[in-house]
């Protein structure tokens, strides 16, 4: 077992990604993950055949969905002996399982495996409050009718509003859009360069739409065949009208620069990758799109430490580009989880400032400002949408796509932040 | 399977109804089943002429587990095929014999059973009575085909000389449920090297078969065929279909390939996918096609033009480029492209469909010599009245007119059509190239 192997991206399938209560409102996440599956085995001819591993998940997950990954894959057309197991990484999930599944098969343990994520934030779980879910339990485990009426008979009115799932920090009540908003100020990104990001976002994810780019990574599902958020025709003009949606948490007088528009809403959607070794690709006669080279994750202490929630990524480059002897301008691609637009630009002006980069990296120089050209060069999130789990899916795919039509010896890096000040990061090489 | 009407007529009060009425007596069609017999019953062979085939027929049926009655006798067994050897027919004169050897067979004939002729081309006589008592057998079989009851059909093969060893496939498929809705047709063969022992329940084991327009109605019922019957297909259509697409693609254990044929770098797209993922392809079906109907005077260039563009221009440009890919279209390749009856017949409001739909009958009898070439056939298939989810949704009365104006009275479903096709992909049909074959119960229109 001493030697170890770059696992091969050999391709992958998305759902379109739907805006929350619309085309998938009455999809479930189980739904979805397995058309996503299915979609990837009509792809590639995988009927009836067991893979190494299934690995995916969901950010929110109802408690019946335990399995849910393994659930999928016996609705699926695959093998139903193909074993599977859930992770959970906020919106890092998707990124984590292909690292999960790259690391196997780069150890010899699976020859294939797909990694992949789901999200519905339109079938998300509600739970009843804590009071009533102690009564509930405690009239679960009553042994006499006594205690049943007993249990029954604590219940009060106010208890019944169900608790929602809220995209807030546990540990400081903000919204994430409020996190983020903080990080804006901190690094003065302004309105109108979130506005320029936005509009790239969609115009390049629309002319890759165009051209069929995604004719082999995305399968039609419930009548959509293109992501609902997407808006060719969005303009700086038009985004300027909006109105910023964040900012409660800004000190007096700061602006607020964050819109529904430069911000991705939230969306309903799955995707899967399928990751191989060589051999196993050659074996099928399937196409080796990238390999998936090194891969880092990283936290930051947003709580205490003074470092914004969605900085972690920042961290994570700077190591595994050392770790790879890269630099950052060693790349030919850049996809940056556009979370919010301010989050792409906050990203890339830390690594762009000395002192940070001394301070906070431990680094002797900044490294640097990347070329705009080649930043999420068929859209990324804002465009898109973002069901969480499921970002990291299609951002793995569209790279390795892009980096095989842009021919051998090409390299993308791969930027994900995620909730509670989490980071993944990965290297792909075609 | 068979629609409302035909099972009303069938029922035991149906069909004391529809006698009385004279109404349409539809019958339920003998269709294919693997591992099923060729025939439910016998074959009887005769020869109107010096018959130069029947010898070649005998084997053929017996090849394929049939067997063959000397003759029919009055009250003997009942034949469920009827085989006319009218080679060698020199005039008129000689068409007497037909008359006398197919009479009472086709008196004793089973349900669903089969007549088909066989006989030269009428092309190659080599004098004006003896084309004329060939082509006098074409009249002879669509009447025929007219007066047949229950299910039956009748359909004729031209067989020039040296094209014996191509007679196996057709006659198999003449003779069975495969040609369930194929009647009142004319096929005329060549001379083409036959390759022998495919398996008659896979012979299509190995092959790799692409189909356009795949993820529904006749597409999905071809693919379905194709992959019974051995094939791995590469189901094709527009990105838009993509979920039903793969749908069709897991069922049949193919591979989904979503791509707009219509689109600048699709043929390059397909050639490539082709290559890197099957190392070439085997069959091709050109079966996506769209209507957008209006009267001519009222028809915009954008209708004009999308119809061009999918059921005629794709067709070409593809077949072209598969030509041109060094290796990619294999060693006895096989093109099918459908076409319809609208391309025969004409079809009020579909002017641009059924242009395009009659060039594809063009294009396949141009190709033909230079696939014969490579030893590969180009051959086209025009469905009639085929029961899709398109047709669920015409007006009653025009539904229920359209599917009963033909001799089996009643519309087609997918898989006849699909049937056709997966025959002519077929290694053994090496020797049908350039023709086009209708599948529609020898329907009125255009005949």
């Amino acid at each position: 077992m001493a030697t170890t192997r770059k696992a091969a991206i050999v391709g992958g399938n998305r759902i379109p990604f739907a805006r929350s209560n619309s085309a998938y409102a009455q999809a479930s996440n189980q739904d979805m993950l397995t058309a996503t599956l299915d979609g990837l085995v009509a792809r590639f001819g995988l009927q009836g055949q067991q893979v190494g591993e299934v690995v995916a998940g969901a950010v929110l997950k109802h408690a019946r969905d335990f399995n849910l990954t393994r659930e999928s894959v016996l609705g699926s057309a695959l093998d139903p002996r193909t074993p599977a197991y859930d992770v959970q990484q906020a919106c890092g999930t998707g990124l984590e399982a292909a690292v999960l599944v790259a690391n196997k098969i780069a150890l010899g343990q699976i020859d294939s495996g797909i990694a992949g994520g789901v999200d519905t934030t339109s079938d998300a779980p509600l739970a009843v409050g804590e009071d009533l879910r102690r009564i509930l339990i405690s009239l679960n485990s009553a042994k006499t009718v006594q205690d049943r009426l007993k249990a029954i008979a604590r219940i009060r009115p106010g208890m019944i509003a169900p608790e929602i799932p809220r995209n807030a920090e546990p540990r400081t009540g903000l919204a994430m859009g409020e996190h983020a908003q903080l990080t804006a100020h901190e690094w003065q990104i302004g309105r109108e360069e979130q506005d320029e990001l936005t509009v790239r976002s969609h115009q390049n994810m629309a002319a890759a739409y165009e051209r069929g780019f995604f004719d082999d990574l995305v399968t039609p599902f419930l009548g959509l065949s293109r992501d609902q958020n997407l808006r060719p025709d969005t303009s700086l003009e038009k985004l300027a009208t909006l109105k910023p949606v964040f900012g409660k948490a800004l000190p007096e007088g700061a602006e607020a620069t964050m819109t529904a528009g430069n911000s991705t809403p939230l969306t309903d959607g799955a995707s899967a990758v399928l990751l191989a070794s060589d051999e196993w690709a050659a074996e099928h006669s399937l196409p080796v799109l990238a390999h998936l080279v090194d891969a880092q994750t990283a936290a930051v202490d947003y709580v205490h430490g003074g470092e914004g929630l969605l900085m972690a990524p920042v961290y994570a480059v700077p190591t595994m580009l050392a770790r790879n002897g890269l630099t950052l301008q060693d790349f030919d691609f850049y996809e940056i989880h556009e979370a919010f637009a301010s989050t792409v630009l906050a990203t890339m002006k830390a690594w762009e400032d000395p002192a940070y980069c001394k301070e906070k990296l431990g680094l002797d120089a900044p490294l640097g400002s990347i070329d705009r050209a080649k930043l999420n060069v068929h859209g990324s999130s804002l465009a898109a949408g973002h069901p969480f789990a499921a970002t990291g899916g299609r951002i793995v795919a569209s790279l390795a796509k892009t980096l095989h039509e842009a021919g051998p010896g090409k390299r993308g890096l791969i930027s994900i932040c995620a909730a509670g000040g989490q980071g993944v990061v990965a290297i792909l090489e075609s | 399977m068979a629609d409302w009407y035909t099972n009303f007529a069938n029922s035991g009060f149906g069909t004391t109804v529809t006698k009385q009425l004279g109404l349409p007596r539809p019958a339920v069609l003998r269709r294919y089943e693997p591992g099923r017999p060729l025939l439910p019953g016998p074959v009887v062979i005769g020869s109107a002429g010096s018959g130069r085939l029947r010898e070649t027929l005998t084997r053929v049926v017996t090849d394929a587990g049939g067997t063959v009655l000397p003759a029919v006798e009055p009250d003997g067994e009942k034949p469920a095929a009827v085989l006319l050897d009218a080679t060698g027919v020199t005039g008129p004169g000689q068409l007497v014999a037909a008359h006398d050897f197919l009479a009472p067979a086709i008196k004793r004939l089973r349900a669903s059973g089969r007549v088909l002729v066989l006989a030269d081309p009428p092309a190659d006589a080599d004098s004006p009575a003896t084309a004329a008592a060939r082509q006098a057998l074409d009249g002879l079989v669509r009447s025929i085909g007219k007066e047949l009851l229950n299910g039956s059909t009748a359909n004729l093969v031209f067989v020039p000389e040296g094209a014996e060893s191509s007679l196996a496939s057709p006659v198999r498929f003449f003779l069975s449920g495969r040609s369930a809705y194929v009647d009142g047709q004319v096929v005329t063969l060549s001379a083409a090297d036959v390759p022998t022992g495919e398996d008659a329940d896979r012979p299509l084991a190995g092959r790799v078969a692409v189909v356009t327009g795949a993820a529904r109605g006749i597409g999905a019922a071809i693919a379905r065929v194709m992959a019974r019957d051995g094939a791995h297909v590469v189901a094709v259509d527009i990105p838009a279909a993509g979920q039903s697409l793969a749908e069709v693609a897991n069922e049949v254990g193919g591979t989904a390939l979503q791509l707009d044929i219509t689109a600048a770098d699709a043929p390059a797209r397909l050639v490539e996918h082709l290559r890197e993922r099957h190392g070439g392809v085997d069959v091709v079906v050109h079966n996506a096609g769209i209507t957008r109907d209006k009267l001519l005077v009222n028809m915009d260039a954008a209708r004009w033009n999308s119809v061009m563009a999918v059921n005629l221009q794709a067709q070409l440009d593809i077949t072209e480029a598969l030509l041109a890919a060094e290796g990619v279209l294999r060693d006895g390749a096989r093109v099918v492209c459908v076409s319809s009856q609208s391309g025969i017949a004409g079809n009020r409001g579909q002017t641009n469909y059924a242009a395009s739909k009659a060039g594809i009958i063009g294009m396949v009898r141009a190709w033909a010599p230079a696939f014969a070439a490579r030893r590969a056939t180009i051959n086209a298939v025009a469905p009639g009245f085929i029961v899709t989810e398109m047709t669920a949704n015409m007006p009653f009365g025009t539904r229920e007119v359209g599917s009963r104006i033909n001799s089996l009275q009643q519309g087609g479903l997918p898989v006849d059509v699909a049937e056709t096709i997966a025959w002519l992909a077929q290694p053994g049909s090496a020797g049908v190239n350039g023709q086009t074959v209708r599948v529609c119960g020898q329907s009125m229109l255009g005949a």
